[in-house]
């Protein structure tokens, strides 16, 4: 059996009296790309720190790349890459000595980090920055000045808390493409993120966690079909035809939903439904159909409305 | 004519009643506040005791330029009022302003709403202004008690650690658009340092050679100390106005570079 | 080969000082002297019409000079360590990417510690040679005093860098640097001797590290003779700081590794 690269078990966090993170279980194997999602506050970032051996567990077994991160940290985060959440670029440097100290800190040698500075900043669209000091650079650069430092080292494991939050289109398929790639290359990839369409494209597997607790596990593929439908119908109705449709759409659904501004009703066929609704009196003023997503689970697992 | 002043003082620049809020948001922030006024009022005081005391017997008794003769501690207290409002002034308006402006970016988001540029200068001075204000009837008070002073004009004293500290504040503030990073601060020290030791603080002028003198005159501390001597010796002539008008025209310069740079770097 | 992972900290403490250094080679050389001038020469003037027994005999400007390398050492010292410490758990943040790097918080601490240590080195050697300079002391002698006025130096370093790491307003940081700050300079015997001092103070002072690291530098310039004896004052120095050290390690991990 292949060792797991990450594994946590009945692994919990607590800040003071509260628990941000409730006993979870979880292996990351290597060379896979894993991800964690939640709603704000589920204790994702929490779960990174502990990974990234930056913060010590309150309880539980956790062992990353085969070690103990309270005892072998300084091992452990010689061979990870972190791209943490908040922004801590260092201000007083330019970008390229943002990569220059960093790299230092890995105890490269100069000449190394040069190439691999040249590279990265190449990688990341940021070459004619270069020599511009960090604050003056918008949101998204700093963001993929953050990617670029946490690859310096060449990592095994990567860890991406929100890598693409706050980038651009192009920006996010660049960096995608780019973790894909390394992933082709063997690098293990652990990776928060509040868009499902990037959780679908990159992970091989995830986890759902809420409150503190992981609440599903497995690949986009398999809980979108252990939690939903294959299809998606989204219908809106003139405000008084709804209530009378309501009754009839239950019939031909495996689930509803009955949103202020729409009805998502839940099929495995749904253009069936569409005729059976028609067929039945029932005639939305628009009808989309769509393929059930990432977004469906989620929603379903950690609720619609927020909570505190 | 009204075209040139609105050139000179756009609308960014003209305060209005909304400064106050920022002085109320500053007053929830500073949560131990009490630690912060203490600190500036024991400052002189500490000041005051260690010359006072601790070299008053070697310096036996000074003549003031005036020509009044009175023992050490007395000459120098006024001189130490002045001084630790300037002190305050800069040590307070410097290192929080120059967090907010660079890495808290509380201005951005209090430009993001109805309040201007200036309502931002005017907020923080009179801030920094409150607390000058309290430290220095502290210290009179105990002028007043430790016999240091006998004037009937020592309370003046107190208006007149003000504007030094309003001089001073808006100095500060105005170096703080200028600074990048919090190394900078070593400049503001090199600026600080011969202001406080040759400023008439210590002893008079006049133990210089008279060539120098003129040079000294320049520092804004000195007009300053000698405005507040005045008052806590009760000599007064027309050379005051001169020490007031200065102060008063520094700080309005500050007020304006503020002004003009804030605009420049938070809503460019 | 593999460096220290610390010196990696000092490495970039230097980066960034080869942008800064303008502004702290100027108050490092303009400190003394306009110290000198102004206190040493200026009020010397007025203290030098008396006879003060207890000055010594060589004048004020000669009894102020040794006392104030101790004195500025611990001035330097004290704002190397604590904002440094302070902007990086909380403004720069540099701290929180460090930690996830190989280092360590104590490979942060050591570094801050031995770059301080260069700098204090520095900026006393300066102090001795504008001290010959001023005629208020022989250079040999002055530059003997500069591990003297270093390790006082640092006796205020770490402890400083414990208390930045545990402070969590900058309002208290303002209030330390004006409420301690000052009075240790005023009090630390440089300017006048603490037998001035109501006798109910002298004690407190002299738990001061700054008057010790007078009473040192006093000692080796102008042959002054020592209060205690010189393992005494210099194990005073260096217990404090080893004290600090250990205090700055706790309060570090506890702020940083949660
Ligand atoms: N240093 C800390 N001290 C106290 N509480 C903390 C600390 N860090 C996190 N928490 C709390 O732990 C909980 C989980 O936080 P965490 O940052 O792990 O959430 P998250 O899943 O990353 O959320 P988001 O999607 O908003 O980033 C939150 O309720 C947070 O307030
Ligand atoms: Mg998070």
């Amino acid at each position: 059996m292949v060792e797991s690269l990450v594994v946590g078990r009945g692994l919990s966090k607590k800040f003071g009296d509260f628990t941000a993170v409730d006993s979870i279980d979880f292996q990351i194997q290597a060379g896979e790309a894993f991800g964690f999602l939640g709603p704000n506050g589920a204790g994702k970032s929490s779960t990174m720190r502990m990974i990234g051996a930056t913060s010590p567990p309150t309880s539980g077994h956790l062992r990353v790349l085969g070690m103990d991160p309270m005892v072998d940290g300084i091992k452990i985060r010689g061979r990870l890459g972190v791209v943490p959440q908040e922004d801590n670029l260092d201000r007083e440097l330019s970008v390229y000595e943002n990569l220059l100290t960093y790299g230092r800190y890995f105890n490269m040698a100069r000449a190394e980090i040069d190439r691999r500075a040249a590279e990265l900043l190449e990688f990341v669209q940021l070459s004619e920055r270069r020599d511009s000091r960090v604050d003056p650079l918008s949101g998204g650069m700093k963001r993929r000045l953050i990617i670029a430092r946490g690859l310096i080292n060449q990592p095994e494991l990567l860890i991406l808390d929100e890598p693409t939050t706050g980038l651009d289109p192009q920006a996010r398929h660049v960096v995608w493409d780019r973790l894909y790639q390394l992933k082709q290359e063997g690098v293990t990839l652990v990776i928060t993120t509040h868009y499902m369409d990037e959780a679908e494209q990159l992970c091989d597997r995830l986890v759902v966690m809420d409150k503190g607790r992981i609440v599903a596990e497995g690949s986009p593929r398999s809980l979108i079909e252990r939690y939903s439908t294959r299809d998606v119908l989204e219908l809106r109705f003139e405000a008084d035809a709804r209530d009378q449709a309501l009754p009839v759409i239950e019939t031909v659904a495996q689930r509803t939903e009955n949103l202020p501004d729409k009805v998502m009703v839940y099929t495995d066929n749904a253009d069936e439904a569409v005729i059976r609704l028609s067929n039945n009196g029932v005639h939305p003023i628009s009808t989309l159909i769509r393929r059930s997503t990432l977004e469906d689970v989620f929603l379903r697992l950690t609720g619609r409305q927020l909570i505190e | 004519m009204s075209l040139l002043l609105a050139r000179l003082f756009p609308p960014q620049s003209r305060p209005t009643r909304r400064a106050g809020r920022l002085l109320q948001r500053n007053l929830l922030v500073y949560k131990h506040i009490w630690m912060v006024i203490i600190a500036g009022f024991c400052e002189p005081v500490f000041y005051l005791f260690a010359v006072g005391v601790g070299l008053g017997s070697f310096v036996g008794d000074v003549t003031t330029a005036g020509g009044q003769t009175l023992s050490y501690a007395a000459f120098v207290a006024p001189g130490l009022l002045a001084a630790s409002a300037m002190n305050g002034a800069i040590v307070e308006s410097t290192f929080p302003i120059f967090f907010k402006l660079h890495y808290n970016r509380t201005y951005d988001a209090v430009l993001a709403t109805p309040m201007r540029v200036a309502d931002i200068t005017v907020g923080e001075i009179l801030w920094a202004q409150l607390r000058a204000g309290i430290y220095a009837c502290g210290f009179l008070a105990l002028m007043y008690v430790t016999g240091l002073t006998t004037s009937p004009w020592a309370p003046g004293a107190a208006l007149g650690a003000l504007l030094v500290g309003f001089t001073f504040s808006a100095a500060g503030f105005a170096a703080v658009t200028f600074m990048r990073t919090w190394h900078d601060f070593d400049m503001i020290q090199l600026v600080i340092l011969p202001l406080f030791l040759f400023s008439g603080t210590f002893y008079p002028l006049s133990v210089y050679p008279p060539f120098l003198q003129p040079i000294m005159q320049i520092s804004p501390l000195y007009h300053g100390t000698e405005l507040l001597r005045a008052f806590t010796l009760g000599q007064f002539d027309w050379t005051l106005a001169g020490h007031a008008g200065v102060l008063v025209l520094m700080g309005t310069v500050g007020l304006f570079i503020i002004s003009r740079r804030l605009v420049g770097t938070l809503l460019k | 080969m593999n460096t220290p992972r610390s010196l990696m900290v000092v490495e970039a403490e230097y980066r960034i000082y080869r942008r800064t250094w303008r502004g702290t080679v100027l108050t490092t050389w303009l400190r003394p002297i306009l110290f000198l001038v102004a206190m040493g020469m200026g009020l010397g003037a007025l203290i030098d019409r008396n006879v003060n027994q207890a000055l010594g005999e060589a004048g004020y400007l000669a009894f102020l000079a040794p006392g104030l390398m101790a004195a500025s050492a611990m001035q330097t010292a004290i704002t190397e360590a604590s904002w440094p410490v302070r902007t990086g758990i909380k403004w720069r943040k540099n701290y929180w990417a460090q930690i996830s790097t190989p280092l360590t918080t104590n490979d942060l601490l050591t570094g801050l510690m031995i770059w301080i240590t260069i700098r204090l080195l520095f900026v006393s050697t300066a102090f001795a040679v504008v001290i010959w300079v001023f005629g208020a002391g022989s250079f040999g002698k002055a530059l003997m005093a500069v591990p003297a006025a270093t390790l006082t130096g640092m006796a205020f370093a770490s402890p400083l860098a414990a208390f930045a790491a545990w402070v969590k307003e900058d309002s208290t940081m303002i209030a330390m640097f004006r409420f301690s700050i000052i009075p240790l300079f005023l009090f630390s015997g440089a300017f006048f001797p603490i037998e001035q001092l109501p006798d109910f103070l002298e004690p407190i002072v002299v738990l001061s590290p700054a008057w010790h690291g007078v009473d040192l530098c006093r000692w080796i310039i102008l042959g002054t003779p020592l209060t205690l004896s010189i393992w005494t004052e210099l194990g005073y120095l260096a217990a404090t700081m080893a004290a600090g050290w250990w205090a700055a390690a706790r309060q570090l991990r506890k702020r940083l590794i949660v």
